[in-house]
């Protein structure tokens, strides 16, 4: 009937249709591909921008037609930053040496303090866990300049307002809770069977803790850590109000801002030092990428 | 309870080994059966992070509002004039204060702008990255990461250079373009950081979008994975368009993904400090103050006013407390607390 017909007349217009809908594929292909490659060439430009002024000569920065790519490239910018002569308060490399300190130590820190207490909310029921969770999310949105004039106050009294001990306390406070809400998702996935099978062996709790629990925790450990890493290595705001002029405690986005604030148009150098900045943080991101979706993402899609 | 761990499975265990053990008891044994028959090992667990919590982050918060009801500056810093309760003052002198409208007219338009923005150039990456081939997706998503991982301060002054007046990329561009598109002779040396808050905020849209794109991208992205390709197949045999089946299909079913990343982007554009901070030429260009920097000023600039900062801090977590009520609603309701 109708439908046999109806096959009929599908079969016999079978080629040209197909043909013609494997050449709208590959030209909506070539259309995705196309979109794809631009947003990445517009997104990559700033990138490319900062990098390509840093090898530029200082007459060519300036030139009233500037060039895509140096056409003397010079390593004198980062020559003139790591003598530290541009910015006049020291090496970049001492403020490197403050930012790797202050971030490692909150990592450390961090993960620690987090890891004890998500064992806690993962694997025990207790009165106050679902108040402890909620507080949780509502402390991890305080915004930092609510809490940053006390902060002040405070360290300033404690006497930690220069020192890189005080923003390793604060950092590592503030990664707490987005640490804890993640890695508890971690603990929880460990088999419980495991620890009460040690625990059956006559294993102590510390034991059972480091022995079982740990390892299988510690790629939980690393995702957490981006949050951390990326707290620490970044923060602004507290450094700037904490170190003043307490230059050789600087870290890096500091020093950046100071010899940003200078003014006399050092491109160069100041591009050469972002660059320095920024390349040790892309080297992460690009190292964990895998866990950039587990980790920071699943910490802020699921709360 | 059965299912607490180690605590209770290690108590059950030591009884089983029978009373050998028990017999010579050291102050350790003590203290961890203390722990154990008061059930206290979750709140051991949790000490040090409540108390770094409690002691950086909430204890702060009480003293900031305590301050916002006093007349805390200068001379109470220095102890030359006593700390003195001014009830509501602070916060009156606020609200009659204009630059505070401005600088909340500042903070709204800008995240009226910037988080459409982010969401749309965020999910349309998105989605592109979930029909890319393979090696395709890889270039962009590497693309994107590079742009994420940029520090905030780096990214600013990099975005302060591409805009810059004096040799400046993007005003050499725009001053050689042709007349038909927005080519002028006007744009060479325009002044996009200083001019006004509406010049000042492109430029610092442009970088917040530039940055926090990546971050709705990738999130999208696996939120787009989640979704049964039955469906799409569904679609697709019924003939929909694209359009079409993002606004029935995709669109539904991330809706919970969507409003948290709808939340998140609210609250950190009304927080964003570093970016203006340094786009608008760090502090003393009142005109293109947002909110943070707003507070930031009354409190630190000399002379210091942290009653009136304290105040403006108290109105700000105000605002933002509506945005996290919501925040913490969703997440609750998608079962976050399990």
């Amino acid at each position: 009937m109708t439908a046999a017909r109806a096959a009929a007349a599908l079969r016999q217009r079978r080629p040209a249709a197909a043909s013609r809908a494997r050449t709208a594929k590959q030209a909506r292909a070539a259309g995705l591909n196309g979109l794809g490659l631009l947003i990445a060439l517009i997104t990559l430009f700033p990138i490319f921008w900062m990098i390509a002024t840093a090898f530029k000569p200082s007459q060519e920065i300036y030139s009233l037609t500037p060039s895509l790519v140096p056409a003397h490239p010079t390593l004198g910018n980062f020559r003139n930053v790591i003598s530290g002569q541009a910015a006049g308060i020291g090496s970049v490399w001492l403020f490197f040496r403050n930012s790797l300190a202050v971030t490692l130590a909150t990592v450390l820190f961090a993960s620690l303090v987090s890891l004890l207490a998500s064992v806690a909310v993962a694997r025990f029921k207790f009165r106050f866990r679902a108040s402890f969770l909620v507080m949780l999310l509502v402390v991890q949105m305080i915004p930092g300049q609510a809490l940053i004039i006390a902060l002040f106050r405070d360290f300033d009294a404690l006497g930690l307002l220069d020192k890189l001990l005080g923003l390793i306390i604060v950092y590592s406070a503030q990664a707490l809770p987005v640490s804890i809400w993640m890695l508890r998702n971690f603990v929880a996935t460990v088999p419980k069977e495991l620890e009460e099978a040690a625990a059956i062996d006559g294993a102590s709790a510390p034991k059972i803790f480091w022995r079982i629990l740990f390892p299988l925790v510690a790629p939980g450990l690393v995702a957490t850590s981006i949050f951390a890493f990326v707290t620490a290595y970044n923060e602004f705001i507290v450094a700037l109000t904490f170190l003043g002029q307490a230059h050789s405690t600087y870290t890096l986005p500091i020093y950046v801002t100071y010899f940003f604030g200078r003014g006399g148009a050092q491109w160069g150098p100041i591009m050469a030092a972002s660059t320095l900045y920024t390349v040790p943080v892309v080297i992460f991101f690009l190292f964990v990428r895998r866990r950039l979706a587990g980790g920071l993402v699943a910490g802020a899609v699921k709360g | 309870m059965a299912d607490t761990i180690s605590g209770h499975a290690v108590a059950q265990a030591g009884r089983a080994l029978g009373p050998g053990r028990a017999g010579r008891k050291s102050p350790l044994t003590w203290t961890g059966e203390f722990v154990r028959r008061h059930r206290l090992a979750p709140y051991l667990l949790l000490t040090p992070a409540l108390a770094g919590i409690a002691l950086v982050l909430l204890w702060p918060l009480l003293q900031v509002a305590l301050y916002s009801f006093q007349n805390y500056g200068l001379g109470q810093v220095t102890g030359v004039l006593p700390t003195q309760w001014v009830g509501l003052s602070n916060f009156t002198a606020t609200f009659k204060d204009p630059e505070f409208w401005l600088s909340l007219r500042n903070t709204v338009l800008f995240a009226v702008v910037a988080v459409p923005a982010t969401l749309i150039v965020g999910t349309v990456v998105g989605l592109l990255l979930n029909r890319l081939g393979r090696k395709m997706a890889f270039f962009v998503s590497t693309s994107a990461i590079l742009a994420w991982a940029t520090p905030p301060v780096a990214g600013s002054v990099l975005f302060y250079w591409l805009f810059n007046p004096d040799g400046g990329l993007v005003d050499w561009t725009l001053s050689k373009m042709p007349h038909w598109l927005v080519g002028s002779t006007n744009w060479a040396g325009y002044n996009w950081t200083t001019n006004g808050a509406l010049q000042a905020y492109t430029v610092i849209a442009v970088l917040v979008v530039w940055q926090s794109f990546p971050f709705i991208g990738v999130a999208v992205l696996a939120g787009l994975k989640t979704i049964p390709a039955e469906l799409y197949e569904a679609a697709r045999v019924d003939g929909a368009s694209p359009w079409r089946v993002f606004w029935r299909i995709t669109f539904p079913l991330m809706k919970p993904i969507f409003l948290v990343l709808f939340l998140l982007s609210v609250i950190w554009d009304f927080n964003m400090f570093t970016q203006a901070y340094l786009i608008t030429g760090e502090l003393g260009n009142q005109n293109e103050y947002n909110l943070p920097l707003y507070i930031y000023d009354k409190a630190f600039t000399f002379p210091p006013s942290y009653g009136l900062g304290g105040a403006l801090a108290l109105i700000f977590a105000v605002i933002l407390l509506v945005v996290t009520a919501g925040y913490v609603r969703t997440s609750v309701r998608q079962g976050a607390l399990t």
